[in-house]
């Protein structure tokens, strides 16, 4: 099973070696981990993808919580939530298959950022399962190089960081 | 507010407003600014003979008094040699904050003399640990320091400060209180999960209270006594909770697991409810997790939600302080009638058919040294080294109250006792403070009878020299075809010549007659004292269930 973890943290350095470090002790298998500063500067959010049951989760959230750092953290359900993932893939083409590749990047709606002769690079943007049709798709011109953020996700509707700090705070 | 003063003021001034009475360490180029201010100050420096001992010392002085103990060490080889002594505090809740000098700011990444990336390296067996970039924030981590480590589950923190930090001016204002939006240590008992515990506890035929160090660390013994009386349940305590729960009391069990009696392994076993407060269902105790306590349900009472449901399952997690909780659901079952007198009685046959046992030769035996100790200073703080003789410490010593038996129970810790005690003696000036020790344990750091020595701190050393690193001796004697690799080591050393070469007193026995005069004479001399008991070698500590087997599985020859 595949989980979604949401943690804001104190934007202070350190922070993200803690997180880490705290899945590879506890051998939590971290499929990705994409952070980046929120709307507030001294808040950074950690978006993590885990492997393992619900027990695993439950560790993995409560030792999260225990991190001094970590201001909160809450798993992120497909329902309540969204999550997107950009990936960055260098295909190779030649005259007779970039018209090909370049339909299949219409169809996808992803975009085409660099060109030369012998490659295009194709810039997706979609869940997880959009990303991987696309490299799936591309495969057979000949992938030269792929990068992806992992997943980044946000809780849906009116719920905000704001409110979750503003409500620690009370406690 | 005091203006304009250096980083190492501020710190020291900080930590008199935390009620620092002793700081144990030692010095070194990064830290000569501190030095220099403590020199004048009237906070105790006990000079260590090296940095583990001064970390040891520090968590021995905290869990003999449970205040915070503190241990200061330079930069580079300084803070690297704290790191044995801060992650055995880690594994075992104790608070301690240790305070490390760092290459100045400007050499910070350059792999400059003596630098060592501190924080990095002890992110794991810290609960929190700060680099210090700016003079003024020195009284708000501090602060911020005492407070983390001190409160919900203990444990170390580290506080690591550039040079030109501490040289540096500010402007001294100390925090009355912390402002820490991650870290809420307080939680309200959940009433419902107290509710479901006290129906389990109702219906219970068959309950075991399993208690551990977390009773110690919430004061929560008396809570523990009540409770059990009321439920009638016999009382395990594990090697942290020693102490928590008087052994001669009728409902104890002694010690579960590995080396527990046969009778705490049993009932465990047998029953239908093990009600465990803080403790934290470790390897050692459990066994072979898949067999243990196979007919029981499990209530799980901790302060850290995350030791729930880690190893074993849990049908009732109540997620608190000891005390609190304790207190709690005394008061929402004081009317109940406990229906465990049947079990009583099976426990106290077990009690009476298995006791602990060994047989008197004209040797000396390591288990009448520990009886001895018992009879003459019932009283004492007990504090032991790692292997055999910890285990013959804690079985063969009554326990009466908390913070008598100080041992490194989660990392196992050789060279542990003996600066736990200089810290515990510190701590606790009035008591007879005694590390029962084996041989090779305390030449990991035997170095610190200089320390004693200086300082004038008479704790009594009992050294059970079997010439052996005996409990790895007793596992290849047992599991490995006697084939004895590098664990004997006798004659290695002369202990009586090595006391006096430091100036301590040092004792020898070799006879059962011999061990309570010298220990009188040992406790009486009122000078740090080394005590070699040459023992029975060929005593091995039982019971003992092998590694990966189920606890009911217990060797215990005749
Ligand atoms: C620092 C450290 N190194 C190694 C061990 C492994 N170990 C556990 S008990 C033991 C033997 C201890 O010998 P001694 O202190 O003489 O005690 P005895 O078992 O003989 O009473 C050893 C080597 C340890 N616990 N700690
Ligand atoms: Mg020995």
């Amino acid at each position: 099973m595949r989980h979604t973890i949401a943690a804001l943290v104190e934007n202070r350095p350190g922070v993200l070696t803690k997180v880490s470090g705290l899945f590879s002790r506890r051998r939590f298998n971290i499929e990705s981990l994409a952070v980046g500063v929120t709307e507030r500067p001294d808040i950074s959010r950690i978006t993590i993808v885990v492997a393992g049951d619900s027990t695993v989760l439950e560790q993995v959230l409560k030792q999260l919580n225990k991190l001094i750092d970590i201001i909160h953290v809450t798993e992120l359900s497909s329902k309540n939530s969204v999550s997107r993932e950009l990936a960055l893939i260098k295909v190779a083409v030649d005259s007779g298959t970039r018209s090909e590749v370049m339909q299949i990047v219409d169809v996808f709606r992803a975009k085409i950022i660099d060109v030369t002769t012998d490659s295009l690079i194709v810039e997706v943007t979609g869940d997880r399962s959009k990303v991987a049709a696309m490299e799936q798709l591309l495969s057979r011109f000949g992938i030269k190089e792929l990068v992806r953020t992992g997943d980044i996700a946000l809780h849906r509707g009116s719920v905000t960081a704001e409110a979750i700090i503003a409500q620690q705070s009370d406690l | 507010m005091t203006n304009n003063i250096t980083g190492a003021k501020a710190l020291i001034e900080s930590l008199k407003k935390e009620n620092v009475e002793v700081i144990f360490g030692y010095p070194g180029g990064a830290m000569l600014p501190i030095y220099d201010e403590l020199f004048d100050a009237d906070i105790r420096h006990i000079l260590v003979r090296h940095e583990q001992a001064a970390a040891h010392a520090a968590d021995g002085y905290a869990r003999a008094t449970g205040k915070t103990g503190v241990c200061f060490a330079t930069s580079g080889p300084g803070g690297t040699n704290l790191v044995t002594g801060i992650a055995t505090a880690y594994m075992d809740s104790v608070p301690i904050v240790a305070v490390t000098g760092q290459v100045p700011r400007s050499l910070l990444g350059v792999d400059a003399f003596q630098e060592a990336d501190i924080t990095g390296i002890t992110m794991p067996i810290t609960k929190h640990n700060y680099l210090i970039k700016k003079a003024e924030d020195i009284p708000r981590v501090v602060k911020e320091a005492f407070y983390i480590a001190s409160t919900g589950r203990p444990g170390p923190v580290l506080i690591d400060i550039p040079k030109d930090v501490t040289t540096d001016l500010l402007d001294f204002n100390y925090p009355k209180e912390v402002n820490l939006r991650s870290y809420k240590p307080i939680v309200a008992v959940n009433i419902e999960q107290l509710k479901q515990a006290a129906s389990l506890i109702t219906a219970s035929e068959k309950p075991v209270i399993y208690a551990g160090g977390g009773i110690i660390i919430s004061h929560a013994a008396e809570e523990l006594l009540r409770f059990a009386e009321l439920i009638k349940a016999p009382v395990t305590a594990t090697l942290m909770g020693k102490g928590a729960f008087p052994d001669a009391h009728p409902l104890s069990v002694g010690m579960p697991g590995m080396h527990g009696t046969k009778y705490a392994n049993y009932a465990i076993q047998e029953s239908d409810l093990i009600i465990a407060v803080g403790a934290r269902f470790d390897d050692r105790v459990t066994g072979k997790l898949e067999s243990f306590a196979p007919s029981a349900k499990i209530i799980h009472i901790d302060i850290d939600p995350a030791e729930i449901k880690k190893n074993v399952r849990v049908d009732v997690p109540v997620v608190g302080d000891a005390k609190t909780v304790l207190t709690k659901l005394t008061s929402l079952i004081k009317q109940h009638q406990p229906k465990t007198s049947e079990w009583l009685k099976r426990v106290n046959k077990w009690k009476k058919d298995f006791p602990l046992h060994y047989k008197k030769n004209d040797m000396i035996k390591p288990q009448y040294v520990v009886e001895c100790i018992y009879e003459l200073y019932p009283d004492a703080v007990i504090v032991t080294e790692v292997g055999q003789n910890q285990m013959w410490a804690e079985q063969y010593f009554t326990y009466a109250k908390p913070r008598t038996f100080i041992s490194s129970g989660g990392l196992g810790t050789m060279g542990y006792g003996f600066p736990a005690a200089i810290g515990a003696k510190i701590g606790r000036p009035d008591a007879t403070v005694i590390d029962i020790a084996g041989d090779g344990s305390f030449q990991m750091n035997s170095q610190e009878i200089a320390t004693a020595v200086q300082s004038e701190i008479p704790v009594v050393v009992a050294i059970l020299n079997n010439g052996y690193l005996g409990m790895v001796h007793q596992w290849q004697e047992l599991f490995f075809e006697e084939r004895y690799s590098s664990t004997v080591i006798e004659e290695s050393v002369d202990f009586v010549k090595l006391a006096e070469a430091y100036n301590a007193v040092g004792l020898r026995a070799v006879k059962p007659e011999e061990v309570k005069p010298i220990l009188k004479e040992a406790v009486e001399s009122g000078k740090p004292t080394i005590i070699d008991f040459i023992i029975d070698k060929t005593e091995n500590v039982f019971p003992m269930v092998p590694a990966g087997a189920a606890i009911n599985e217990i060797i215990d020859p005749e």
